[in-house]
């Protein structure tokens, strides 16, 4: 059995490497001054040569922001984050927008190739085909023949953007796929369309923090009828000290439009703690699919709870327009805490939205995550299916929100969530809300607790297998059905980050 | 964050000077003063619970509660005969019927004949002499920092003091009947305690019938090792109802709960019961009927502080016109108690687009060896069933009746006493027939 081989080696591997993306680039940075005040948001649009408009929005956010509290309802406990003691922009320094690959910092490239992140066009992510090579998983009709596995790729440097593949192909297509910061420059009509019309300024702590000091991220918009040639990626890492990354997605499926995006991200080994307050927006117009997979592999803090990501981020997604679908796929290993409900809002009539997501936590980490659901247009439907598994000490929270409108007549759901204990130090929760206002409206929760079970192991142990091994085998047969959403690439990936971020837990 | 102190709502500054002005002749004195004080502090810090209290999201008493109505006064002898007909509901069953007017034990309408082994008497009078089954267990049989429960500890007058001794089977149901008796809205808050010893079994129908008063009932239930206790909370009320039972079941004990509520205009039903013995069987269930603009909140929060019991929790809601139905459930696993098995489940039935049915199952696990696991379902008749039945001649709203009747005969089956339970089903088809077309 191929799983099996492949989890063998997976867990011979992972002795030696836990947190196998702690490096440090040695590169000389710029910085905007510490602190946050009108001056630094004023500091980062200027950096960005932002329109006055741009500015006017960051500024306007930021006096908001300066007149709310910090939300403390989550099941999450950290140390008081001092605002003042975090750099809010960090950039390579001598940073110009490289026209190509060769006027990148060579030292940012090794990065990125140490990371396994490609950047030159002719290779491919995570080294799973040759370029053109033909998967059997590929389905002919869904890829165009040529384009067929590659990725292209926006590398976001701490608060830049370095470099951006694939990008005069996609120009080919009709599809536009840019820094963020470039976008406002080059396409204001669309973003001054869309920007902050899924997650207001004014929606929550953090999403007000990321629109007055978000620095960079990336911007797509695929037109009317188009079905993106290939998958398209964004790989985060934050680099510098005492920096926080906010970074800004807006993706946008005209009438018709298909994309799939991925998001991957990693941070060095650093015994403070740093801020990641991100703010993702989704928009799909009539009949558009967007699907947007993640894998967070911050890093998670050290055995002690030391160090480690905070990663605050707001996800949403508008199904805006009739039969709309914006699926969620979300690997979360990393992270010493993290805070976020990838969420969809039916409001298109028959749209559907899907969140499909693993939260592994160990060590000290702590997860509250899940998903919002809200069902505004008539036969919207939709599916969430959620696996928690715990090890450590730590501290897994499902928490999740499926409403339905008066008008959502027809409105459907499904939720399945499943958390799976290792140890007897760590929790698991589920704080799942359901709220009918409709009676045509049918929902269905269902949530299981478990550990895994002593008959499998033995099952598994009687035929040759190692306890890790059994355990790997059990693990990864209690998330096939959320590696399953993954695309190809990124499921290999994240099969591998599963065992790593279990090491140690069994026995 | 730095905490905000409101203003105060005419209702909190209300009951404030309820306290006030009650506290020198509420029962009990010394111990029994500074439980109430404690209490009334901490309602006096907090104020009443609304949206931003977790527990009571779905259910704001700030906004909901308008006024406080004037303690109830007792009853008088015309109050007394107002209530000839409370408790009729279980006629016939053969209970041991002991029964409170507006807040006050009437011994003169209670059947108090002797039975060995059975114990009953009033809680104001046993605070007032400083009984020392009563100092054992009020305030301490499940700890709790709600709102709702402090305000009945600080006002806290009459209600029942039963104990079953040792060993002791009870063959009646006891038949506590609580009735408003006043024709004028008053405000009540009573506090009973029920405490069954090692090895005894029992039946007890908690029966409130609150009219148009506003009511504030707890109920501190001590379950002893290996006990046998089934309990029936029958509620009903035109204007507000907030009950708190508290409950601690020991080991290898048996705990049966089942909560029927219909004709509940603004009911908060909360249930705290702890698990703090082994091999402990129980199963915590209810229906609730509402229409109208009624709104019935039912909040569990199941505590399993040691290993190896079972618990199922089984909840049906039925929701009519613009009715308003909530779910609260929790189920907590400390570390080490290990071998739970713990399984919620909670339905709704919408019967209009109007009606609102809020769900929040939790589970909260701490310990690794455990099958735990929860659903919730909300969602309308099947049509399929409904033409099935019509296809054969069946009216529509005899249809939907009998639908009905399915939904939520599952969970009152579950009720071990015949005679009660046949009374509960009755009383469902009477609230069925009520229903306008």
């Amino acid at each position: 059995m191929p799983a099996v081989q492949e989890t063998v080696e997976q867990v011979r591997r992972i002795d030696v490497d836990q947190y196998k993306y702690g490096f440090e680039t040695n590169i000389e940075s710029e910085k905007a001054p510490k602190g946050l005040s009108e001056d630094t948001v004023r500091f980062i649009s200027a950096k960005k040569n932002e329109p006055e408009w741009m500015l006017n929005w960051r500024l306007e956010a930021y006096r908001r922001w300066l007149t709310m509290r910090e939300p403390s309802w989550a099941r999450v406990s950290y140390p008081k984050i001092d605002y003042q003691d975090i750099y809010y922009y960090a950039a390579p320094k001598a940073f110009t927008a490289p026209k190509s690959l060769d006027e990148v910092d060579p030292e940012i490239l090794k990065t990125y190739e140490k990371l396994g992140i490609p950047l030159k066009e002719q290779e491919i992510l995570a080294g799973v085909r040759k370029q053109g090579e033909p998967s059997q998983l590929d389905d002919d009709e869904m890829t165009g023949g040529e384009a067929r596995g590659r990725v292209a790729v926006d590398a976001v440097f701490d608060s830049v953007s370095v470099a951006t593949t694939f990008k005069a192909e996609l120009k080919k297509a009709g599809v536009i796929f840019m820094p963020i910061s470039e976008a406002i420059r080059e396409h204001p009509e669309l973003v001054k369309k869309y920007l902050g019309s899924v997650v207001p300024t004014s929606d929550n702590f953090f999403a007000t923090l990321n629109s007055a000091v978000f620095s960079d991220g990336s911007f797509v918009y695929v037109p009317e009828g188009v079905r993106c040639p290939m998958e398209l990626s964004t790989y985060f890492r934050i680099n510098e000290k005492n920096t926080g990354q906010f970074e800004r997605t807006l993706i946008i499926a005209d009438k018709g439009a298909y994309v799939s995006y991925l998001e991957g991200c990693t941070a060095p080994m650093r015994d403070e703690n740093q801020l990641h307050a991100a703010v993702v927006e989704l928009v799909a117009l009539d009949d558009a699919e967007i699907k947007y997979s993640t894998v967070q592999n911050w890093y998670p803090g050290d055995a002690e709870g030391k160090g480690g990501i905070f990663n605050f981020v707001t996800k949403r997604g508008d199904c805006r327009g009739a039969r709309s679908k914006i699926s969620w796929t979300q690997v979360e290993t990393g992270s010493a805490i993290t805070w976020k409900y990838p969420s969809c809002i039916l409001r298109g009539d028959s749209s559907r939205g899907e969140f499909y997501s693993i939260a592994i936590s160990n060590g000290r980490q702590q997860v509250d995550s899940g998903t919002k659901m809200i069902h505004l247009g008539k036969n919207t439907t939709s599916r969430i299916i959620s696996k928690g598994i715990s090890a450590g000490k730590s501290n897994n929270t499902y928490r999740g929100l499926v409403t339905a409108h008066r008008k959502a007549t027809g409105a459907r759901n499904f939720t399945n969530c499943d958390s799976l204990l290792i140890g007897d130090q760590c929790g698991a929760h589920t704080v799942p809300y359901i709220e009918a206002k409709n009676s045509s409206a049918v929902f269905e929760h269902e949530a299981t607790t478990s550990k895994i079970s002593e008959d499998m192991l033995f099952y598994c142990q009687s035929r040759g297998m190692s306890a890790e091994e059994a355990t790997a085998l059990v693990v990864n047969g209690f998330v096939k059905d959320v590696l399953q959403q993954l695309p190809m690439e990124f499921a290999v990936e994240a099969q591998k980050l599963i065992s790593i971020s279990l090491e140690g837990s069994v026995g | 964050m730095a905490d905000v102190t409101p203003i105060k709502t005419p209702a909190e500054q209300a009951l404030a000077n309820a306290y006030t002005g009650a506290r020198d002749r509420l029962p009990g004195k010394g111990a029994v003063a500074a439980l109430r004080e404690d209490a009334f502090r901490a309602f006096e810090a907090r104020g009443l619970p609304h949206r931003r209290v977790e527990e009571w999201k779905y259910t704001d008493l700030r906004t909901l509660m308008r006024d406080l109505y004037p303690l109830a006064a007792p009853p008088d002898a015309a109050a007394k005969a107002r209530t000839k007909e409370a408790g009729n509901v279980l006629a016939g069953v053969g209970c041991r019927r002991l029964v409170f007017v507006a807040g006050v034990f009437v011994p003169e309408l209670s059947d108090l004949a002797a039975e060995a082994g059975v114990s009953i008497g009033s809680m104001a009078e046993a605070l007032a002499k400083g009984d020392a089954l009563v100092a054992a267990h009020v305030g301490k049989t499940f700890a709790t920092d709600d709102v709702a429960v402090a305000l009945n500890t600080a006002l806290m007058g009459d209600g029942a003091v039963i104990r079953i001794a040792s060993g002791t089977q009870v063959a009646r149901p006891i038949h506590l009947i609580f009735a408003a008796g006043s024709d004028r809205p008053s405000a009540i808050f009573m506090r009973s305690l029920i405490v069954v010893e090692k090895g005894a079994r029992v039946t007890i129908v908690d029966d409130h019938d609150s009219g148009g008063s506003q009511e504030n009932a707890a109920l501190e239930l001590v379950v002893g090792d290996e006990a046998e206790v089934d309990y029936v909370k029958l509620t009903r009320t035109n204007a507000l109802h907030v009950a708190s039972l508290m409950a601690t079941v020991g080991a290898r004990a048996r705990f049966n709960s089942f909560a029927f509520t219909r004709d509940g205009k603004l009911v908060r039903n909360q249930n705290f019961i702890r698990f703090a013995g082994e091999h402990t069987e129980s199963g915590i269930r209810g229906v609730s009927l509402l229409r109208g603009d009624d709104h019935v909140d039912t909040t569990l929060l199941i505590d399993h502080a040691k290993g190896h019991c079972v618990s199922r929790e089984q909840f049906r809601t039925v929701l009519d016109d613009e009715s308003h139905g909530v779910f609260q459930g929790k189920i907590v696993v400390e570390p080490h108690a290990q071998k739970t098995d713990a399984k919620m489940m909670t339905r709704s039935l919408l019967l209009t687009d109007r009606a609102e049915a809020d769900n929040k199952p939790e589970l909260e696990i701490f310990a690794d060896d455990v099958v735990c696991g929860h659903g919730a379902t909300a969602g309308a008749l099947d049509p399929g069933l409904k033409f099935y039945l019509m296809s054969r001649g069946i009216s529509e709203p005899e249809a939907e009746a009998l639908l009905i009747q399915a939904f939520i005969g599952e969970t009152v089956e579950e009720i071990a006493h015949e005679g009660i339970r046949t009374a509960v089903m009755n009383a469902a088809i009477e609230w069925l027939g009520r229903r306008e077309w």
